[in-house]
Formats: C-alpha cells, sequence, structure tokens
C-alpha cells in the first residue's frame, strides 16, 4: 500500500512537490508563525518529496536480503524479528542507502537553492547559496559576475565533497575490504 | 622455460582439431602476478570428447574461456599456444576471434536462463546466430534453424521455434542454448558445466545429445565439468586438473579404475557411489591451495599421503605413468623404465 | 541402531503457494485465483537417531517440508508433531522457542547463509544469545571456541569475517551455529551440494561422527542419490508434492519398487556406465510437468511405463507393501516386475 502512495508521488517532478508543500504552508499559516518556522517547512518539503527514492531502495534491498539463508536461518534459531531486522538486515541494507543519501543530501542542497532562487525558500534575512546566486542574477552582466559565481562554486564543490564522502562511506562498511 | 609438451594423443591418429600448448593464464594483482592456468597442454581430436574435471578454482573453466577469447580482463594469456585446425587463435585481434567464436567453436555455459536473451525468441537467436556466420538468406536460416531444434530434439519445433525463453523448461533451454553452439556447424564446443544446473533425468538425456552429436557431426567437444559421473558417461579422455595445472590426463576408464596420480585417486576414492559399502567415505584432508598460495614442487604435496622429500621441492611434469599420464614423481621409476 | 522412539511425525502435510497476478489484473481481465500445490499430502516419521533423507527432483517439494517442519511455513493443512508436541498449537513466539532450541536447521548456499557483515563468533553464538544459555562473556567465548572446534577449526577463526572461509569451511560454521544450542534434531537442507565432491566427502564424515559423539536425528534433504545411499538409514522419494516410495536404504537401492525410483536410480550418470558402442542406454523422455497443473489421477503417469486407466483416475495412496510404503497402482496390482539391481 505504501509503495502504491510511492508510486504516484514519483511521477511528480520532486521539485513541484517541494513548492506545493512550501505554497500549501506559506498560506495556511498566519505570519508570524512563517518566518520563524520557514526552515522546518523548507526541511519537511525536501524529505516528503525525496523519502520515496529511500522507500524504493530499500524495500528492493531488503525483500533480496529476505529470502536469503542468513535471515531464514536467525527465524530458524527463534530470534525476535526486531532483532533481525534490526541487527541483520538493517547492516546489509544500509550500503545502498547511504550513496542515495549523499547523492540526496546534495539533492536537497540544490533544492533549497532552486527554491531560494525562485523565491519560496528561505526569506532574504538568512543565509542561502540559493538566494545569493539568485540576487547576483541580476548583476551577472554588469560587471559584478563574482556574486553569482562564487556561491555557485561553493555549491558545485559542496555537493561534490559530499558525493565523494557517501562513497568512501559505503566502502568504509563493506566488511570485504577490510 | 616451458617443458616440453608430452600431452596424449587422441583416439586414432587423425590430427588433432584442437592444440593446447603450454598454456598460461595469469591475473595481476595488487599483490603480484597471480597464476590461475600453469603450463597445460592437451589436444582434442574431432569426434572426440575430452573431459577436463578439477575441483573449483582448478582453473578448468578459465582454460576453457581462455581457448574461446573470453577470458574477463585482468586476466590474460601470459603463455603457451592455442592452435584450432592449424591456426594460432590466442593472438588474435578481436575482430578476428570475435568471427572464429560462434563459427569454429561453439560454447555452452552453466546456466541456460542467463544464456538466452528473454527478449527475443528463440527462432530469432537462432537465425540471427546463423546469419551472422553463414552466408543464408532469412527463409534458409529459419529452415536451419527449424532443423537444428529437431536435432536437439525439441518437439514441436514448428511452433516452438516462436517461443520465447521463459516458456520453455530448463532441460528444454538448455537444448536450445545447445542448438545455438551447433548453428553455424563449428567443428569444437567448449561447454562449461552443461548439466549441473539440470535434474539428474534431464542430465542424462543431455549428455546422450552431445555424445550423439559428436558422433553425427564430428564435433570434438571440450567439456569441463566437477561431476566425474558425467564425465565417466560421456567423454573418451580426461584431464584432471589441480592449482591450475593438469596432474593426470588419460582415457577415461583409466582414470576412474586405475588412477595413478594420488590426487586423482584420493578424488575417486571420495565420490559416492550408490552401491556397495555405506558408512565413512574417504575424504583428502586439507583444502586445495589460493593461487596466491600455491606449494613449491608439487602443489598436491601438503595433502598427499604418498609424497616424497622430492615431491616438496620439484615441480613434476607430465610423465607416462600405467596408461594414462600422471604429473607425479611417484611414477617416475615408471617412465625411466619406459625410457630405458 | 535407532531407538524405537518415534522423534517426528508429519501427517498429511499440505503446503500450497498462492501464485496468481495481482488483485488489479485478477480485476480487470477476469482471472480466477491460482495456487501451487507445492505439498499435497505427505506423510512419514522419523525414529530418534536415524538419518531419514527425502530425495526428489526439483519442484518435488522436499525443501518445502523442511521448511515446514522447521517453522519457516506454516502448513496449509495437516500437522507436525515433535516428541509429542503439535507444532500447529503453538500460535505465539514464545511457545515455540524451547522447541526451536532443539531442532535446527542447516542451509544449502555456505555463501548466503552467513551474515557477511558479522564476525564468526557472533554468527555462532547467537543460538546461545537468543536462549540465554550462557551466564557471561567468558563462558561464551569458551563455548563458541568449542564449538569451532568440533567442527574442526581453530578457535582464533571466530575473529573472521564469512567471506573470508571457503565455501566447505563455511558450512563447517554453520553446523557450529546449528549444534550451539545443543540440537537433538537437525534438518539439513542439501547441505553438500554447492561444494566440491573432496569437500563433501569431509563434511558428510564430520555430520556423521557428530550424529554418533552427540546422538543427533537428521531429516537429510539432497538430489543426489549417491550421498543419499551413503548417509542415510531410510529414504523417502518425492514426485510432485507427494511421496512416492519409503524404504530402508539397502532396499530402496537393490529393489527399487516405484517407476519413479527405478527412472532415478537408472539415469544417475555412473562411473561404471555399461560398456555401449552406440554411447550409453536410452533415458526415459519426459520432464517433470508444471506443479501448477499436476496430471489428474497418479503424477507420474504420463512418463510412466506401466500406466493404465486407473493411473490416469485414481490418485494411488502411500500403501505398506512389503513392509515399505510405496503408492503405485501397478505395484499394488502385481503388474510390476520386480527389479533387483
Amino acid at each position: 500500500m505504501i509503495m502504491r502512495v510511492a508510486d504516484v508521488q514519483l511521477s511528480f517532478p520532486a521539485i513541484l512537490i517541494a513548492l506545493l508543500i512550501d505554497g500549501v504552508a506559506h498560506s495556511l499559516l498566519p505570519r508570524e508563525v512563517q518566518t520563524r518556522i520557514t526552515l522546518y517547512v523548507l526541511i519537511a518539503a525536501i524529505a516528503l518529496s525525496y523519502w520515496v527514492h529511500f522507500a524504493r531502495t530499500v524495500r528492493g534491498s531488503a525483500m533480496v536480503e529476505r529470502s536469503k539463508e542468513y535471515i531464514q536461518a536467525a527465524r530458524v534459531i527463534g530470534v525476535h524479528p526486531a532483532r533481525i531486522v534490526i541487527g541483520h538486515l538493517l547492516p546489509n541494507v544500509i550500503g545502498p542507502v547511504l550513496v542515495i543519501a549523499t547523492i540526496n543530501l546534495a539533492t536537497a542542497i540544490l533544492t533549497e537553492a532552486t527554491l531560494s532562487f525562485l523565491g519560496v525558500g528561505l526569506p532574504p534575512t538568512e543565509p542561502s547559496l540559493g538566494t545569493l546566486i539568485r540576487v547576483g542574477n541580476d548583476y551577472l552582466l554588469s560587471g559584478d559576475w563574482w556574486i553569482s559565481v562564487f556561491p555557485g562554486t561553493v555549491l558545485a564543490l559542496l555537493i561534490l565533497s559530499v558525493n565523494l564522502l557517501g562513497d568512501w562511506l559505503r566502502d568504509a562498511f563493506n566488511p570485504k575490504l577490510r | 622455460m616451458a617443458a616440453q609438451p608430452f600431452y596424449s594423443r587422441g583416439m586414432s591418429n587423425t590430427e588433432a582439431l584442437l592444440k593446447v600448448e603450454n598454456l598460461r593464464v595469469e591475473v595481476p594483482t595488487r599483490r603480484g602476478t597471480l597464476v590461475a592456468v600453469d603450463d597445460v597442454s592437451f589436444d582434442i581430436a574431432p569426434g572426440e570428447v575430452l573431459g577436463v574435471v578439477g575441483e573449483s578454482g582448478a582453473g578448468k573453466s578459465l582454460t576453457g574461456a581462455a581457448i574461446i577469447g573470453l577470458l574477463e580482463p585482468p586476466l590474460k594469456i601470459a603463455g603457451g599456444s592455442i592452435t584450432l585446425a592449424g591456426r594460432r587463435i590466442d593472438n588474435l585481434p578481436y575482430e578476428a576471434m570475435r568471427r572464429i567464436r560462434g563459427k569454429e567453436i561453439g560454447a555452452i555455459f552453466q546456466d541456460p536462463l542467463t544464456s538466452l536473451n528473454p527478449l527475443y525468441t528463440i527462432g530469432r537467436q537462432l537465425v540471427e546466430t546463423i546469419r551472422t556466420h553463414l552466408d543464408l538468406g532469412p527463409a534458409k536460416a529459419r529452415g536451419r534453424a527449424l532443423s537444428l531444434l529437431r536435432e536437439v530434439g525439441i518437439a514441436g519445433a514448428d511452433e516452438r521455434i516462436d517461443h520465447y525463453p521463459h516458456q520453455f523448461s530448463g532441460g528444454m533451454r538448455q537444448r536450445v542454448v545447445i542448438a545455438l553452439a551447433l548453428a553455424a556447424n563449428p567443428r569444437l564446443i567448449i561447454a562449461d558445466e552443461p548439466t549441473t544446473a539440470l535434474d539428474v533425468s534431464i542430465q542424462a538425456q543431455i549428455i546422450a545429445l552431445l555424445k550423439r552429436l559428436g558422433r553425427d557431426h564430428g564435433t570434438a567437444i571440450m567439456l569441463v565439468t566437477h561431476d566425474m559421473g558425467v564425465i565417466a558417461e560421456t567423454a573418451h579422455r580426461v584431464a584432471v586438473m589441480y592449482a591450475g595445472r593438469i596432474v593426470e590426463i588419460g582415457p577415461v576408464r583409466r582414470i576412474v579404475d586405475r588412477p595413478s596420480h594420488p590426487y586423482t585417486k584420493g578424488l575417486m576414492a571420495s565420490i559416492p557411489r550408490t552401491a556397495g559399502p555405506r558408512g565413512r567415505l574417504r575424504q583428502i584432508d586439507g583444502t586445495m591451495p589460493r593461487l596466491n598460495a600455491i606449494p613449491p614442487g608439487c602443489p598436491f604435496s601438503p595433502r598427499c599421503t604418498e609424497a616424497l622429500d622430492r615431491c616438496r621441492r620439484e615441480r613434476p611434469d607430465l610423465m607416462p605413468a600405467n596408461e594414462t599420464q600422471a604429473a607425479c614423481w611417484q611414477c617416475a621409476p615408471v617412465a625411466e623404465h619406459a625410457n630405458a | 541402531m535407532p531407538e524405537r522412539d518415534v522423534l517426528l511425525e508429519v501427517n498429511d502435510l499440505e503446503r500450497h503457494f498462492d501464485v496468481s497476478a495481482p488483485a488489479l489484473e485478477r480485476l480487470l481481465q477476469s482471472k480466477q485465483r491460482v495456487a501451487v500445490k507445492a505439498l499435497d499430502g505427505v506423510t512419514f516419521t522419523i525414529s530418534r537417531g536415524e538419518t531419514f533423507s527425502l530425495v526428489g527432483e526439483s519442484g518435488c517439494g522436499k525443501t518445502t517440508v523442511a521448511r515446514c517442519v522447521v517453522g519457516l511455513y506454516r502448513p496449509t493443512a495437516g500437522n507436525i508433531v515433535f516428541d509429542g508436541v503439535d507444532l500447529g498449537r503453538l500460535r505465539r513466539r514464545k511457545a515455540m522457542a524451547p522447541i526451536r532450541r532443539r531442532m535446527q536447521m542447516i542451509f544449502q548456499d555456505p555463501y548466503a547463509s552467513l551474515n557477511p557483515r558479522w564476525r564468526v563468533r557472533r554468527i555462532i553464538a547467537e543460538p546461545l544469545v537468543t536462549h540465554g544459555l550462557v551466564a557471561d562473556k567468558a563462558e561464551l567465548r569458551a563455548r563458541v571456541a568449542e564449538l569451532l572446534e568440533q567442527v574442526r577449526l581453530a578457535p582464533a577463526d571466530g575473529d573472521k569475517f564469512p567471506h573470508e572461509f571457503s565455501g566447505g569451511q563455511r558450512q563447517r560454521i554453520s553446523i557450529a551455529r546449528a549444534l550451539a544450542a545443543n540440537p537433538e534434531f537437525l534438518v539439513c537442507d542439501e547441505p553438500t551440494s554447492a561444494l566440491d565432491v573432496s569437500v563433501q566427502a569431509q563434511i558428510l564424515n564430520l555430520m556423521r561422527d557428530l550424529q554418533r559423539r552427540l546422538r543427533l536425528t537428521y531429516l537429510f534433504i539432497s538430489h543426489n542419490l549417491a550421498v543419499i545411499y551413503q548417509v542415510s538409514d531410510r529414504v523417502g522419494v518425492m514426485y510432485l508434492g507427494r511421496l512416492v516410495e519409503v524404504a530402508t536404504a539397502d532396499q530402496l537401492f537393490t529393489a527399487p519398487r516405484h517407476p519413479y525410483t527405478r527412472l532415478l536410480l537408472e539415469t544417475i550418470p555412473r562411473l561404471d556406465p555399461p560398456d555401449d558402442p552406440l554411447g550409453g542406454r536410452e533415458p526415459v523422455a519426459g520432464e517433470v510437468p508444471n506443479p501448477i497443473d499436476p496430471p489428474p489421477g497418479c503424477a507420474f503417469h504420463p512418463r510412466c511405463p506401466y500406466a493404465n486407466d486407473r493411473c490416469r483416475r485414481e490418485r494411488p495412496s502411500l500403501l505398506a507393501a512389503g513392509g515399505a510404503p510405496v503408492a503405485c497402482h501397478a505395484v499394488q496390482e502385481g503388474r510390476l516386475p520386480t527389479s533387483v539391481r
């Protein structure tokens, strides 16, 4: 059932979902509350748009692992189901999750940047790479190009390092390479 | 330095179809170069079935892969030669080898499920292979595909030719794979564990099929497997591999009934039978050495109950022994006697 | 000699799997629900101390029997009685716990049956921890070392990961894990099928020694008749979810009765095939039918050279004939020529 919801949600671009959540939050909440919790609304919006990727991957991995014999051995031994999930399943499923997590971290940063660029993310009072790029956009051709370019470069480098971290983490957790 | 190859002759005096001489397959690793196939020599005559038997890691599949030219890098042929019908094939460029593969050499692998493309009908896969290697128009190619299917024993070939692989059972799929391997009328077939994934009663059918093909078409077959029973039923001669080397080679009945090499003796003794005394099986203690830990001298010496001092120092080459050839110093007196 | 004390009783065991198309598809295409009868009424008993084997080709249901006995599947019908306790009545996990301690399983795939991320020590200790059988860490370590030595591995191997071991060694680790809680009954699902022949000999010898020493009872599943011959006291032959013949190992291999048993024994590749210049025996044609749509009457009749009308209509039941049950009309009617190998 959950997977059907995920399937439906996957047919919408994540950005639209984030926009939708953001827009709804803005219209529903009174002004004063808005500025204070914008950050949290943003986090919620991004999280709710991207959970589907994790759900799919974890489900796929879990289903493969579940039929493996070491899980069945644990059941035959009589291990409590919760311990099977935590002790056996989770460590073996976490690998792909880590990789996706880091990619999504990068995407989340980008999404926040995009939303701020579009003006519906963080208000101009809060620091944000996206806001900086947006603001600098107007000055791009008039000589003050650096207002956009430096934040843009920082964003790119940030995403690159996060991805590399993800690869390294996945390898570090692989006992075969120890 | 390569030893002078001394491999047993084929069944008759016909010129060997496949000659493998001092083949060496290496894989470079971070910790040095490992030798996966070490100075392997044998030949196969047309119509002959040569069984290559050994346990996991012995190098038998890699030998087959080297012959077809399907070694995955970083594995590579590092020495020796492979000659097919008088022509060297181990040093050919990719394109030339690709043409030979399929046309002159057919291949059958273990898992029929993954050997066939699930997206295309078997008819299409057959016709494609036929037309790639033979100069036939579509109608003629389809006709040949049909006759191939009938030959491998697929009932109702006229309809089944348009079926997809998943519509066939395991045994039928393997027959289709054999038909594919035969499509361009190759002179040599390399079969790597062709019956291992199949039920026992189907195994028997496939074995009978392979033997009949060898007889009727004069196709040489190199049958790689760990199952001695299949070899005993199908092969004319057997090569026993251990740690990348051939330790004994000879006619199948000699190897099974009167082996000379201690490893072959141990192997035959540990095979369970369906008659005779029950109870403890004879076992060989220890395990086959990993490629990065091959002992000096004879690779089997640490596990050998008959090991001499010489065995631990000097590596024996194949030498004549009681109607087979064995790489064992215990057989040296026989060899010296033979040379006297 | 096994004592005449029945440890396990399986009665009319049935297990069906639902292989219907997903609900939406069934709705749109008016398809029916389809079930595969992996087990269609299997009955046998195992005595304390004996090795009872189930043999058959793929799809015959022998692995399903193993899984039902050990509690991985719930039977669709029939019951399983272990040492007098009807396992079907034990609904709650806690109630099953003492039974689980006494009954363990060894799996076929040495590469998938050990958690690749756990050290061997932890893998073997799991039953001890789950059933609270050790008081402290020191006792745990000692017991794990003892178990490792029992399967002829070194205590130092406990610190390694599964991938550092060969297939045969991993099976030894599986055996050590299965023995940790001192079970009486081991279900062995093709324990040596994935191993090389010489390693198989080592493992089978080990299992034989352990059985003697620890007085274990084995339910041994295999498709390899030669292995079955070597290890079994009694053998059950299965075909398409049904038991077709049960006999002692000697009886089965010297005087097989059911036509399917005879077919199996005829077709296994032999190390000493009869000399035949034309290339060997003509094997019987046909393959195991699709379990979703089994033949009516006797499941084997399409491939059976002795099938008559009754075989096509009426399913034979497992009736004792000469002291050992066989499910075949031809045998019961005395139509079958005796064969002695």
